[in-house]
């Protein structure tokens, strides 16, 4: 079944706030072997001009899950999951994502495209704080591998 | 940085505990990245690490060379091969390079390539980075 192509320029309704935690970032940090103290310690990224620890630049994509389960839930949209592999991933800073953070989520589908048997779908995912300041957008693309 | 320099390769040894501690970090529990029986039956060679992960493995090459660990203003990539991830204990490693592509004042452009086993896993892979002013505590 192919991608719905009636979602391009769709915006899904937007999930969160998610709260970014001093832990999850710490936790997240930890995992890529990222060890700089800005990460980790309070005192560290107070020190350096932020109000508590600074996630690692691509932390952003664990506040866009909820916007992925969106994708990969809807029934008309046609995404078959176990064909989809990741092609593209880019982030864009307003400023660094940091622990108290609550973060939205709205997802847009940007483009629906096929090529070679394969179909792709681009989608904008912009983050911002409940009063609606922008924080970091994210592009996300998806293979969704044709029939063998 | 001057434009046209090559910046030193950095290398990263992935095993498969970091996939798993990274699963659980990141919320990502897709089996292709724990289950040898479910990334065979899919096609893959095997265990395979998070796209995302090795991402975020060339997102710390990049704050090394930016001297700075929350200096990245931009940072995209392209995923083009899969990283398979032995299960023993020495895993697979992943080598980051970059050339800086462009200086603007405090902005410095990064063209970046990633490889594992001579084979290229991140390409079109660019980061904008702010060069910290003269005198900022590190």
């Amino acid at each position: 079944m192919p991608l719905n192509r009636s979602y391009v320029g769709r915006t899904f309704p937007p999930t969160g706030p998610y709260l970014v935690g001093r832990e999850k970032i710490r936790e997240f940090a930890g995992a890529i072997g990222a060890g700089d103290p800005v990460y980790h310690d309070p005192a560290a990224a107070r020190a350096a001009g932020h109000p508590d620890v600074v996630a690692p630049p691509t932390f952003p994509v664990v506040a866009t899950m909820g916007a992925g389960a969106q994708l990969r839930d809807d029934p008309e949209l046609g995404m078959d999951y176990s064909r989809v592999v990741h092609g593209d991933q880019r982030f864009a800073y307003t400023r660094p994502v940091v622990a108290g953070d609550e973060l939205i989520c709205a997802l847009t589908v940007e483009e629906i495209t096929e090529r070679g048997g394969h179909e792709f779908i681009t989608t904008r995912a912009e983050l911002t704080t409940p009063a609606g300041e922008p924080v970091v957008t994210v592009w996300n693309k998806l293979v969704v591998r044709g029939e063998q | 940085m001057d434009v046209g320099q090559r910046l030193p390769t950095q290398t990263f040894r992935v095993t498969r505990a970091d996939l798993v501690r990274y699963a659980g970090a990141s919320g990502d529990f897709n089996p292709i990245h724990w289950s040898e029986r479910t990334a065979r039956a899919v096609g893959l060679p095997g265990v395979i690490a998070h796209g995302m992960f090795t991402m975020a493995l060339a997102g710390r090459a990049v704050t090394t060379w930016a001297g700075a660990p929350d200096a990245v203003i931009d940072f995209g990539v392209r995923f083009t091969r899969p990283v398979p991830v032995p299960d023993d204990d020495g895993g697979t490693e992943v080598e980051v390079s970059a050339v800086v592509k462009a200086v603007n004042g405090e902005r410095v452009e990064l063209d970046l390539t990633a490889t594992c086993q001579g084979q290229k896993v991140l390409a079109q892979a660019r980061a904008v980075v702010r060069q910290h002013p003269v005198g900022r505590s590190a």
